[in-house]
C-alpha cells in the first residue's frame, strides 16, 4: 500500500470519482458531499458518467463470470485516471484485492486492474495520507460514534484516518462504542439470505451505538450504514446515521440533519 | 426452513448468547495484544505462515521421516484413508491390548472421525479427561468450541449434570465442581489400559508428536496406561524444533492469550529402556479423511495450515450467534465453514459458505495468517459455478441467469439507468411506512424481517453528470439528496 502511495504525485491532480452504486442509486448526497469536499480543497474532480458497479455484488456471491464483466466495464471506464477516489472501502477493497483474483487467468486484464488498484483510494485514505488533509472545514454540533466497517478496517487497514478527519469538525464530540470492529451483519446478501444471524448482530451493534449516548452515528461504507438505519428507523430510534462524507462537508448541523 | 430456525436457535437464547460474548470479549482481544506484545513483533504471523506453507508443500516427505522414526523407537505408525480405517485400527488394537477402559485427551480428529461412539459400541468405556470435553460427555453431548467444548452450558447446568451423575450435592461452584471431576477422573487414569489423545503439531526432524495442556490429563493419558494411540490430522507437522518454537507460542497466544501451554508433552514412542514411565505400546494414526483432496486443489490448500487454536471462532461475530453446534461438525467458526464443505460435501455444506458476512475478523486474528474470507468466496464460487475437482453442479442456475443479465445490464450505464428507472417504478407498488420501505418481496423479504430500507432516489447521483457537457462533467454538488421519489 505504502508503495502505490510513493508514486502518487502530492500535488493537486483532477481526481476521478468512483461513485458506489449503492450512494449512486439510494444516496445521492453522499456523492454531493464528496463533491463539496473536493471543492473546498480546490482540486477537479471527474466523474465518469459511464460508471455502474465494481462488480462486488456478483463476486461475493460466487458468481466470478458475471463480476468479471463488471470488472472489465469498470477498468474502462477508470483506467485512464491520475486517481480515483471512492467514498466505500468496501468497492475500493473490491478493486485493490480481488481484481487480481478475478483476473489471474488473463495477464493483459491482470496489468491494466493492477495499475487501476494502485490508483484507487478510499475517500479518509485519499484525504488524510495522500492529500495530507484533516481540516476541511466542516463544522457540526453534534455528539457521535464512529462506525468501523469490516472491508475498509480488516480489508485496507484504515481506521485511523476517519477519526482524525472526523475529530477536525468544529463543534463534533467523537465517543468511541465497544466493538467498533465488530461486523454489523450487511455483508450484502448475507443479511437478506440470513435474516435471523445478520439482524442479531445488528441488535448488538444498536446496542452499543446507544450505550454511547450519541445523537449519529459515522461511517464510511454506505451499506452497512443503510443497514444500521434500516433496523434504526423501523424500531422508531432518533438516531442520525450520516456518511463521513455528509459530515465533512456540512457548514452546519443543518446542512445534514435529514431524519 | 425449520431446520434452519432449529440450527439457529441459539440467537434467542440470552444465556447462551452471554457465554458467547464473554467469551470473545475476553479472548479476541487479548489474542490480539498477546501477538503485539511477541518479541519478534506481530509480523512472526507471516513467518509462521511460510513455515506451515513450506511444511504443506513438503507433507509427504516429513510424515515418512516422521513415521521412520517413531517406528525405530519401536511405535507403530498407521495411516488411516479415511475415517473408518482410523476407528478400525483403534478398535482392533483395543481388542489385541484387551482394553476395557479408555481415558481420551482433548482431541478434535478423534470428534471427526467419531472414535467415542465406536469405542462405546464395541463395549470399551471411554472417557473424557479434559474438564470441558468431560462435561459435553457426561451430557452426552458434543464440543461447541474447540478450545472451550462446554462454552454452552452453564454453571448451574454443570452442576445438575454433576449431581445427577456423580453423585454429588448440587452446587454451582466452580472449584468445587472441578474438584469432583478430577476425584472422578483420577480413578479412570489409574485404572485405564488405553490413553487416546490428538495431536497438536508433529516435528519430523525428531520424530515427536507434542501435545499441549492446561490441565496436566494429557500427561497422566499418556503415561499412565499401557497402550497409548495418538490420532493426527496428516497436516499436523513442522519440519523442525525451531518451527514448533514459533508454532506453539503463536498457537498458544491465538487459543488463550497464553505466553505457552501450562504443559507441553513430547512423546516419540513407546517406554524405552531405562524409562520409568510411558506406555508399552505407542501408536500413531495418521487420519487423511479428505485432506489429500485438499492438498491436491491450490485454491484451499492454505485451511491445511490451521493449527486449530480456536483464535477465529474468538472473534468471528457469526459464531457469536449461533455457537459452535450450529456448524455441523467437529470443527465450527470460519475454519469449520471452510474445512467441512470441503470434507463433506460443498453443496450439503452450502449454508456454511453462504452464511458470512466476510467481514474479515478471522484473517486478522488467526496466528499463522490464513486466508479465510478467500477460500469462503472460492466456496461460493464452486457453488455458484459448479466445479469439476469438486464434482458439483451450480447450486441454483436459476440465480446464475439472472447474475448474467445484471452483468449486461452493468456493462453500460445507458442499460444500468434504465433498470434503475425500472426498479423506482416497481418501488412505487411497495408499502411504505414513514417514508421508508417496510415489506420487500421474495428474494429480498429477509431484509424487511426486522430492517426497513431506503427507497431509490429519485434520480442517481451519475445521471446529473451525464447532463452536462462531456468538456464540464464536473460532479454537481447541489440538490443533496431530498429529491426521494
Amino acid at each position: 500500500m505504502t508503495g502505490a502511495h510513493a508514486k502518487l504525485p502530492k500535488a493537486r491532480h483532477p481526481v476521478s470519482f468512483f461513485v458506489p452504486c449503492l450512494v449512486d442509486a439510494f444516496h445521492p448526497g453522499v456523492a454531493a458531499g464528496v463533491v463539496t469536499v473536493f471543492k473546498r480543497l480546490g482540486i477537479p474532480l471527474d466523474c465518469p458518467p459511464g460508471q455502474t458497479c465494481c462488480g462486488q455484488p456478483a463476486y461475493n456471491s460466487g458468481y466470478r463470470r458475471q463480476a468479471r464483466r463488471a470488472a472489465q466495464h469498470f477498468v474502462r471506464v477508470f483506467e485512464n485516471a491520475d486517481a480515483v477516489v471512492c467514498p466505500s472501502g468496501s468497492c475500493v477493497q473490491m478493486v485493490r484485492h480481488h481484481y487480481r483474483l478475478l483476473f489471474a487467468d488473463s495477464p493483459s486484464w491482470l496489468a491494466r486492474s493492477r495499475r487501476l488498484a494502485e490508483r484507487t483510494f478510499e475517500l479518509s485514505e485519499y484525504l488524510v495520507d495522500i492529500l495530507g488533509v484533516k481540516a476541511l472545514g466542516a463544522r457540526c454540533t453534534l455528539r457521535l460514534t464512529y462506525l468501523d466497517s469490516c472491508h475498509l478496517l480488516y480489508g485496507l487497514g484504515i481506521s485511523r484516518q476517519p477519526r482524525q478527519l472526523i475529530d477536525h469538525v468544529r463543534g463534533t464530540v467523537r465517543v468511541e462504542m465497544r466493538d467498533s470492529q465488530r461486523c454489523c451483519g450487511f455483508g450484502g446478501a448475507f443479511a437478506v439470505r440470513y435474516p435471523e444471524i445478520s439482524s442479531a448482530m445488528l441488535a448488538d451493534k444498536l446496542d452499543n451505538i446507544a450505550a454511547t449516548g450519541a445523537e449519529a452515528v459515522v461511517g464510511c461504507d454506505i451499506g452497512c450504514l443503510m443497514h444500521i438505519a434500516g433496523m434504526a428507523r423501523r424500531r422508531g430510534l432518533a438516531l442520525h446515521v450520516l456518511h463521513i462524507a455528509q459530515l465533512l462537508a456540512a457548514r452546519g448541523r443543518g446542512d445534514l440533519i435529514h431524519g | 426452513m425449520a431446520e434452519v430456525r432449529r440450527r439457529y436457535r441459539t440467537i434467542g437464547d440470552p444465556v447462551l448468547q452471554g457465554a458467547l460474548a464473554n467469551l470473545q470479549h475476553r479472548l479476541g482481544p487479548a489474542a490480539a495484544a498477546a501477538y503485539q506484545a511477541l518479541p519478534e513483533g506481530p509480523a512472526l504471523r507471516q513467518r509462521a505462515h511460510a513455515i506451515r506453507a513450506k511444511a504443506i508443500a513438503d507433507l509427504d516427505v516429513l510424515l515418512a521421516e516422521l513415521a521412520d522414526r517413531i517406528t525405530r523407537r519401536g511405535g507403530h505408525v498407521f495411516f488411516a484413508a479415511d475415517a473408518a480405517e482410523a476407528v478400525a485400527y483403534c478398535l482392533e488394537t483395543a481388542r489385541r491390548h484387551r482394553v476395557k477402559l479408555a481415558v481420551k485427551g482433548k482431541s478434535m480428529v478423534t470428534e471427526e472421525i467419531g472414535l467415542n461412539a465406536a469405542l462405546t459400541a464395541a463395549g470399551i468405556e471411554t472417557v473424557e479427561t479434559d474438564l470441558g470435553e468431560y462435561i459435553v460427555q457426561l451430557a452426552g453431548e458434543h464440543p461447541s468450541h474447540i478450545i472451550a467444548p462446554a462454552i454452552h452450558k452453564t454453571r448451574a447446568e454443570i452442576g445438575r449434570l454433576f449431581a445427577a451423575k456423580l453423585n454429588i450435592p448440587l452446587t454451582d461452584d466452580p472449584p468445587t465442581l472441578t474438584r469432583a471431576a478430577r476425584r472422578a477422573l483420577r480413578k479412570k487414569f489409574l485404572t485405564a489400559d488405553m490413553g487416546i489423545t490428538g495431536v497438536n503439531l508433529a516435528c519430523a526432524a525428531t520424530g515427536h508428536i507434542a501435545l499441549l495442556s492446561n490441565e496436566g490429563n494429557i500427561r497422566m493419558a499418556t503415561t499412565l496406561p499401557r497402550v497409548h494411540v495418538a490420532f493426527m490430522g496428516m497436516e499436523r507437522i513442522a519440519a523442525q524444533l525451531t518451527d514448533h518454537d514459533i508454532l506453539l507460542r503463536l498457537l498458544a497466544r491465538g487459543a488463550a492469550a497464553q505466553k505457552m501451554a501450562g504443559y507441553i508433552s513430547y512423546i516419540g514412542g513407546p517406554r524405552q529402556p531405562g524409562h520409568t514411565d510411558g506406555p508399552e505400546s505407542f501408536h500413531l494414526v495418521i487420519v487423511d479423511n479428505g485432506r489429500s483432496r485438499i492438498l491436491a486443489d491450490r485454491t484451499f490448500r492454505e485451511i491445511l495450515y490451521c493449527i486449530r487454536c480456536a483464535a477465529c471462532l474468538n472473534v468471528c461475530p457469526v459464531y457469536a450467534k449461533i455457537g459452535g453446534h450450529a456448524y455441523g461438525s467437529a470443527y465450527s467458526g470460519p475454519l469449520g465453514a471452510v474445512l467441512t464443505p470441503l470434507m463433506k460435501g460443498i453443496r450439503r455444506a452450502s449454508d456454511l459458505c453462504l452464511g458470512e458476512s466476510l467481514c474479515g475478523a478471522c484473517r486478522a486474528a488467526c496466528p499463522v495468517d490464513i486466508d479465510i474470507p478467500r477460500m469462503l468466496l472460492a466456496l461460493r464460487s464452486c457453488l455458484a459455478e459448479g466445479d469439476r475437482y469438486w464434482q458439483i453442479r451450480p447450486l441454483n442456475p436459476l440465480a446464475g441467469r439472472l447474475c448474467d443479465i445484471w452483468s449486461w445490464i452493468v456493462s453500460d450505464r445507458r442499460r444500468y439507468d434504465a433498470a434503475l428507472a425500472c426498479a423506482r417504478f416497481c418501488q412505487l407498488l411497495l408499502p411504505r411506512k414513514n417514508g421508508m420501505l417496510h415489506r420487500l418481496p421474495p428474494p429480498f423479504s429477509g431484509w424487511t424481517s426486522s430492517r426497513d430500507l431506503e427507497p431509490l432516489a429519485r434520480r442517481p447521483f451519475l445521471r446529473r453528470c451525464s447532463r452536462q457537457p462531456r468538456r464540464h462533467r464536473e460532479a454537481p454538488e447541489s440538490g443533496a439528496d431530498r429529491n426521494r421519489s
